[in-house]
């Protein structure tokens, strides 16, 4: 081990430090800064002369000039490896459980715990045998942790072809032990362990191929699903003023969506939110798995007043454990709240800086950032043949709900859904206030098209009548047009909207949406006949209640399919062929 | 012991350049003048030049006046004692009382580490329908008063405090009008609340770096009460007058203005603030009530724009009532499901039937035929706005549900309402069946 480079505070403004150092630093560098009994952890992001400036990832407060600061010659990492699922982490991978233990009810600074435990004892299973060839991220083993099979990968920095030397008989091993050795072609042996490091700036890429998203990812939300479906590996954005619900909309995603593995990405948002996720999970049993959500998820914690460089990393370090979960052949969906903070946090260094300003103040740099993180989702192929993919889906809190924002637009360009929230809808109480109008998708819905376009139509349509009759009134609209606008509303009401406070209507799976999808559809394209429009406007009002008792009947239950007949037969008596009088 | 300096090289606005050695990031300093004494806070450290708010304005410092380094940030009193007291922007007394230095508290104390919070489940009674009802107050929520210059915000944030049921009441004030400061203190000595309420009171007329510390003093105190188990209300208004005076502090230090000359920052510096309400496990809670005014009432406006993205949803006060559209209590669902049970089908059926009212309006203003139903929708937003709506009706939550029940069946047929039939079966008010 060499010694350590060193340097000094020579200026201090807000949580940006600069430092003078005459050994050789590394930009993305991580440093110490050593005040009394504290190290405060900071990363150099950018080099002038013999001055470096560094964001420091704690509260500067009583730091003084002239203190010593440690430069470790590393990246920020973080340790891969079982252990993690279930965990709270904070924007560093700090155990967050672990530190309240030491600290009480506030986070200290300067307190920094390992985030995989040295004595947890892992079930390790060898797959390979002495002399196998192999390359970075060949599974060599795995541990049971939770749910899945973890695998234990030979490590993903690793170039070329290895052999493997030893590895160890099926037995109990912590992350710190060597479980294998491997041997490069100049014949210099590696360790193995449970666990691996990573730069969380940087994608890992130790698989044999990308690939197209295709399959849909199901999030139970009609809305979504139906309409503007997300696809495995795909990345969608969830633009929306404050107050629309982007949040209550994350969490049910969380909650419902058929994946492997959930990272949620609390970024620089309310801590009284990711409260609810993490007292809530342990308790709700995953219907895939028969388990508690806990264990399939991973929180990435850094609300708004946590330290603000941290929150920058937040999300990088979110996306690499996504990332390395997806190189065990896991879908993994990553939910990121909100992706604007993570930009502001961006535009904050670049003031302290003092670069050039962009629009708004956000750093030229912004668009580039934010595509490269969207670009690290995935479809990929192993190089054993399975397939895993990270899906990302960002909420942006837009300033003043305005799409034209720059953070906004350099999302929308590059990712493959788009749904807008607004704020008349979710004024209106419509829920999720995911607005038709102006959404849309690039992955393919598992609706038939004929029928979603249909549907799309219709919400158009009514739209415009309802436009027009603000200017022409009631009773300036046909008869034929206010009935269209009533079945886009009769949609809008029981199919798009959906009640997060219903157990069964919070989530709706695959099969009935597609039923009801053409129930629906048959609806829309039947005639009524009505007198006149109190009478279209009442049919509609009894048909809404029908469905929307339905909609919190338990799928095929025996009130279910009552609850069809009646509506069945209520349809008729309104229908040409049920002949009304 | 503290040493001395005197190179005072540099006055910029409120902000001072001292040559000097070993100081600390956001030291407090103490300035003496010929006006008198004055603290004052290291907000930049550059090699020897350390940089220095002033609390009470650079007016007046002369360069050879003497700064002496105090060597710890700021602190504030905390405890029992200060209960019934009334103190400026600087923490000083402003009644006449003596100074207190009893359980000195670091201001801007770090954050509550996540996994310490609980999920909050506590309602507060208010006996405002518009918010026991439709927008629940809940404990350990941050949510801003978003209202309009003119308009009666301060009456109606004196009246939750002094309802509200809670231990403690701690006021801040920011750039009050000197009448304002008045009216808080008389309304809360009326209602017997100043016995258990705190005020810091920063006014118009005081130096703009005071009001900095407003907030973070309230809090601070807030919560050494809320750790020692009380249960905190914390009302600060008006909180557009501390972002513009942080609007003024940054442009001074010659920051790169992001947005209508705000500080990049500001959602951080905000949310410090808003993030300290909070309910502890075991212990207290800190509740917070904040009005913003909005500059031209224009939501959009970095102010409330910022603040509603911190906030756990905003009550939007408007002529002189809490508007139904634009208010929302985030946490409101934590707590009415338990309240009584048709409290959720009363919130979404009356505010559902309250925006197609609005509709009408709008058509009938425009001058288009009523039809029926129209009539009947016209019928029912004026018995809203008058029963439910207006701030002068103060009544009990259950009141005020069954309240809303005679109200939707003296307008509707019960399938009219939108309610799922299980509940209209078991709520809908048989008295005069039509």
């Amino acid at each position: 081990m060499t010694e350590l480079s060193h340097g000094r505070i020579m200026k201090i403004s807000g949580n940006m430090v600069t430092v003078s150092f005459d050994t050789p630093v590394m930009q993305n560098e991580v440093a110490f800064i050593r005040h009394g009994e504290e190290r405060l952890k900071s990363e150099i992001i950018r080099v002038r002369g013999n001055l470096a400036e560094m964001q420091v990832y704690e509260t500067t407060t009583g730091l003084k000039i002239g203190e010593e600061v440690e430069f470790t010659g590393e990246l920020l990492s973080i340790e891969l490896g079982p252990g993690m699922l279930g965990q709270i982490y904070d924007g560093l991978q700090n155990p967050l459980p672990e530190i309240a233990e030491q600290c009480g009810f506030f986070l200290q600074r300067g307190v920094y715990i390992k985030a995989l435990s040295d004595s947890t004892e892992w079930d390790f299973t060898p797959l390979k045998k002495p002399g196998d060839r192999l390359r970075a991220g060949d599974k060599i083993g795995f541990v049971e942790e939770k749910i899945f099979r973890h695998y234990c990968m030979v490590p993903f920095a690793l170039g070329g072809q290895y052999e493997l030397v030893s590895i160890e008989n099926a037995g109990k091993f912590t992350v710190r032990q060597a479980v294998a050795r491997i041997k490069d072609q100049n014949g210099k042996v590696h360790p193995v362990y449970l666990s691996q490091t990573w730069p969380v700036k940087i994608p890992i890429q130790a698989y044999a191929e990308r690939l197209k998203p295709g399959e849909p990812l199901v999030t139970k939300m009609r809305l979504i699903d139906s309409l503007f479906p997300v696809a495995l590996g795909g990345t969608y954005c969830i633009p929306g003023p404050f107050g629309a619900g982007k949040t209550v909309l994350q969490q049910l995603i969380s909650r419902n969506a058929e994946v492997d593995v959930v990272i949620i990405a609390a970024c620089g948002e309310r801590a009284g939110e990711i409260v609810e996720t993490l007292r809530t999970f342990p308790s709700i049993i995953d219907p895939r798995t028969n388990r508690p959500l806990s264990d399939r998820t991973v929180i990435i914690c850094n609300t708004s007043s946590m330290p603000v460089a941290a929150r920058e990393s937040s999300v990088y370090t979110a996306v690499t454990i996504a990332e390395y979960y997806r190189q065990m052949g896991l879908q993994v969906l990553l939910l990121a709240d909100s992706t604007s903070r993570w930009a502001q946090a961006m535009r904050e260094m670049s003031g302290r800086l003092e670069e050039i300003p962009g629009e708004e103040a956000f750093p030229a740099y912004l668009e580039s950032r934010i595509a490269s993180f969207y670009e690290r989702a995935g479809a990929v192929r192993l190089h054993d043949g399975s397939k895993g993919s990270v899906t990302i889906g960002g909420a942006v809190s837009p300033a003043g709900g305005n799409f034209e924002e720059p953070v906004t637009q350099a999302t929308l360009k590059v990712v493959g859904a788009f749904h807008g929230l607004s704020r008349s809808r979710s004024d209106a109480r419509r829920y999720p206030a995911i607005d038709p109008l102006i959404s849309w998708s690039k992955y393919r819905s598992f609706i038939e098209d004929r029928q979603r376009e249909r549907g799309l139509l219709l919400l158009r349509k009514g739209s415009d009548i309802s436009q027009m009759m603000k200017v022409v009134g009631e009773e300036g609209t046909s008869l034929e047009d206010y009935i269209d606008f009533l079945k886009a509303e009769f949609f809008d009401f029981v199919y798009l909207q959906q009640n997060a406070f219903d157990p069964v209507d919070e989530a709706t799976v695959k099969e009935r949406q597609i039923y009801i999808f053409d129930f629906i559809y048959h609806i829309i394209e039947t005639e009524f006949v009505f007198g006149n429009k109190d009478e279209a406007r009442h049919f509609f009002q009894e048909l809404r209640q029908l469905f929307r008792g339905w909609n919190s009947m338990a799928w095929q239950s025996k009130e279910f399919f009552e609850t069809e007949k009646e509506i069945r037969a209520f349809l008729l008596g309104r229908t040409k062929e049920g002949g009304h009088a | 012991m503290h040493k001395i300096y005197t190179s005072i090289n540099q006055i910029v606005g409120d902000v001072i350049t001292v040559e000097a050695e070993n100081i600390g990031n956001t030291e407090l300093a103490e300035i003496t003048t010929r006006r008198g004494t004055s603290l004052a806070q290291v907000i930049r450290l550059d090699g020897k030049k350390a940089f220095l708010q002033v609390f009470a304005g650079s007016r007046g410092i002369s360069t050879g006046d003497r700064v002496r380094f105090l060597g710890h940030p700021m602190r504030i009193a905390t405890g029992d004692m200060l209960l019934g007291r009334i103190f400026n922007g600087s923490g000083r007394p402003l009644d006449n009382g003596p100074d207190l230095s009893e359980n000195l508290a670091e201001i801007g104390g770090p954050p509550v580490n996540p996994v310490k919070r609980i999920i909050p489940n506590k309602m507060i009674r208010t006996g405002i329908p518009m918010i026991d009802v439709f927008n629940s107050l809940v404990e350990s929520q941050k949510l801003p008063i978003f209202s309009i210059a003119g308009e009666p915000y301060n009456e109606l944030l004196a009246r939750i405090g002094t309802q509200a049921e809670v231990d403690i009441i701690i006021l801040g004030g920011m750039g009050l009008k000197y009448d304002d400061y008045l009216f808080f203190r008389d309304t809360l000595e009326e209602h017997g609340a100043l016995s258990h309420s705190i005020i810091f009171m920063h006014t118009a007329a005081d130096p703009v770096v005071e009001c900095l510390l407003v907030p973070d003093m309230s809090l601070a105190v807030a919560e050494n009460f809320a750790l020692s188990g009380k249960r905190v209300l914390v009302l600060l208004t008006d909180m557009s007058n501390f972002c513009d005076a942080l609007k003024e502090i940054a442009i001074t230090m010659e920051q790169i203005p992001s947005n209508r000359g705000y500080p990049g920052d500001l959602y951080s510096l905000l949310a410090s603030r808003y993030e300290k309400a909070v309910d502890f496990e075991n212990a207290g809670s800190i509740t917070i009530l904040a009005v913003t005014t909005m500059p031209g009432d224009d939501v959009t406006h970095p102010i409330p724009d910022n603040t509603g993205y911190i906030t756990e949803g905003q009550f939007y006060f408007k002529d002189g009532v809490i508007e139904p559209f634009g208010s929302l209590s985030r946490l409101k669902q934590l707590v009415n499901a338990k309240t009584r049970d048709d409290h959720r089908t009363i919130m979404d059926s009356m505010i559902q039937l309250f925006a197609d009212y609005r509709e009408t309006l709008e058509k009938q203003s425009m001058g288009f035929q009523m039809s029926a139903w129209d009539l009947k929708l016209l019928k029912y937003g004026k018995l809203f706005e008058e029963k439910m709506m207006s701030l002068k009706v103060n009544v009990p939550l259950e009141r005020a549900l069954d309240l809303g029940w005679e109200i939707l069946h003296d307008c509707f047929l019960p399938e009219e309402t939108g309610i799922k039939r299980s509940v209209i079966d078991q709520y809908w008010p048989k008295k005069h069946e039509n």
